[in-house]
């Protein structure tokens, strides 16, 4: 039996999430196919042929997926989960909105968010905000589950390339219908797989200072830009850099948290990264409780210093 | 029009939860409960419909016990018209729970069912997805905005990366995101108005619904905890220690 990947893309590339998620099927043994459904995607089916334990792809290009509509999606996936003994995805806004509707049409409960596959029937995941681990045993015969990408690195390429197979599109439905996308086109690297992640707090006080503060020290670092919930309701910073329990949860090497105060949401979202530096003017701010590195000192002084002693 | 929203009694969100003893499930007993606040958002939003003339009917629901009704009278003092009562234990999985709300769903007939995004204990965000899939209706999960226009939903969807906005043919399922509103406070006059609105119970049994489930809880722990850290003096000193204690290549 094996194992079936659902393939995340903007249409060029398939995510680095989706490559975590490879990953984490490789963790069984059995032999990996990807699914990624979309029109004109051919260029992402070859990228994901090269990826390292990928066996198939099946390449679904047809009109009725160029945009990721559940709705049209779950019958594509469930058409073909006979073949399978288990079903994965990251666990993005993508993979969240699918996986279950897949599920649920399987008549199978599913495992979303797994931090760690201990076999092939038993997966941690994190419950209350990551406060405690969860391990569930699932005795469905199809295994069907999301994963955090941070907690498995994304797959390699490597020389074996994989067969490229056509897929027939399935039903489509007329229940949703795709009116409009405002996806922010960053060059920076994604926020939930960049190495180095640098955030911002509502101290920051606009988004004028937020971004001249923090976008050189990023650019230095190659980083992604995030911010924390009270500063994204300020609007200080767009929805999408927030970071936390209901943003998105990151695990760099290095996170950088900048006037952040520390929030139980925020720390939910930060906890797993190797290095947290906290840069803060408040000398009791709960971040520091969680800081591998503390710096009390003015933001603004500190991080343009930081970013001009990694320069010179 | 009628909107349900079904609500979910959790542990509240300042409480810090412990494992049991015997690490076999979380230690829940003589905690405060609320409801989750995810399903507060979806509780303001359908009342606000109301308030917009767009709907004229708001439904609450949830799964538990006697003990659960508190979180029934607090959506009936936001300005839900009626609740029921789905007797029985509320720690089903997500798919038992998205058919006993499927049953509900059939008895009701709403146009629009409402829940959060995902219940701040078990974090999985599957019931929404879960019942769309079964009553075979659209879904707008981590809605940011809902608008109800010509028998459709247009539902803005907060999407990594940025937003994405859908129409969806009602009946339809949509799940709230914080962004969604901001629930109101409650007062006074309004719980007591809550407690003659009517409180409706119905048995697990009565709605025949196969709650059973493929997962098994194992064992509960709180992860490892990170060493603790140290305050530096400088940037310089910062640097240094990211080079060389850390290993960061900066």
């Amino acid at each position: 039996m094996s194992t079936l990947v659902i393939a995340e893309h903007d249409e060029q590339r398939v995510r680095a999430s989706t490559r975590s998620a490879i990953t984490a099927a490789a963790v069984s043994g059995d032999a990996i196919d990807v699914l990624v459904a979309g029109e004109n995607i051919s260029a992402v089916a070859e990228q994901i042929a090269r990826l390292k334990g990928v066996r198939r792809v099946r390449v679904a290009d047809d009109a009725a997926y160029a945009r990721p509509l559940a709705e049209n999606l779950a019958p594509l996936i469930t058409g073909i989960a006979g073949e399978y003994q288990a079903i994965v995805s990251a666990a993005t806004s993508f993979g969240k909105n699918l996986l279950p509707r897949v599920a649920a049409l399987l008549d199978t409960d599913m495992v979303s968010e797994v931090t760690a596959i201990i076999d092939s029937t038993t997966f941690v995941r994190p419950i209350y905000a990551g406060h405690l681990n969860a391990t569930v045993r699932n005795t469905a015969p199809l295994k069907i589950f999301t994963v955090r990408a941070t907690a498995f690195e994304p797959a390699i390429e490597d020389e074996a390339t994989a067969v490229i197979e056509p897929l027939a599109a399935g039903e489509t439905s007329s229940l949703a219908r795709w009116v409009s996308s405002e996806i922010q086109k960053s060059e920076r690297p994604e926020l939930s797989t960049a190495r180095v992640v640098i955030s911002g707090g509502r101290s920051l006080g606009s988004a004028e200072k937020f971004q001249q503060l923090l976008a050189p020290l990023a650019n230095r670092l190659n980083a992604a830009i995030g911010a924390t919930r009270a500063a994204v309701d300020a609007g200080i910073a767009p929805n999408e850099y927030q970071v936390g329990q209901t943003g998105t949860v990151v695990a760099p090497d290095l996170y950088i948290a900048v006037g952040v105060s520390g929030a139980t949401q925020h720390i939910a979202g930060i906890k797993d990264s190797r290095v947290i530096v906290a840069i803060n003017h408040d000398p009791d701010a709960q971040i520091f409780q969680w800081a591998d590195y503390g710096l009390v000192a003015d933001l603004f002084e500190s991080v343009t210093e930081l970013e001009k002693s990694l320069t010179h | 029009m009628k909107v349900v929203v079904s609500i979910k009694r959790v542990v509240d969100h300042n409480i810090r939860v412990r494992p049991k003893a015997d690490g076999s499930d979380v230690d829940t007993a003589n905690l405060k409960m609320s409801i989750n606040p995810f399903d507060e958002h979806a509780v303001e939003e359908a009342v606000r419909l109301k308030e917009a003339g767009v709907v004229s009917e708001v439904v609450a629901v949830t799964i538990g016990h006697a003990q659960h009704q508190d979180v029934l009278r607090h959506a009936l003092a936001m300005g839900a018209d009626r609740a029921i009562l789905i007797d029985g234990d509320a720690d089903l999985s997500s798919r038992a729970t998205a058919k006993v709300l499927l049953a509900i769903a059939q008895r009701e007939q709403p146009d629009l069912f409402l829940l959060g995004k995902q219940a701040i204990d078990a974090d999985a965000a599957e019931t929404g997805q879960m019942l769309a899939a079964l009553w075979n209706v659209g879904q707008g999960t981590f809605a940011s905005r809902i608008v109800i226009n010509g028998g459709k939903a247009l539902v803005t969807r907060e999407v990594d990366g940025g937003q994405e906005t859908v129409e969806l043919a009602l009946p339809a399922v949509v799940t709230a995101d914080l962004r969604l509103n901001e629930p109101r406070y409650l007062k006074l006059p309004n719980l007591m108005q809550a407690k003659k609105k009517p409180l409706e119970t119905l048995s697990l049994a009565e709605l025949g619904v196969d709650t059973s489930s493929h997962l098994q809880l194992v064992k509960v722990e709180e992860p490892p905890a990170r060493a603790p850290g140290i305050k530096v003096a400088s940037v310089q000193e910062l640097v240094e220690k990211l080079r060389h204690d850390a290993r960061i290549s900066l």
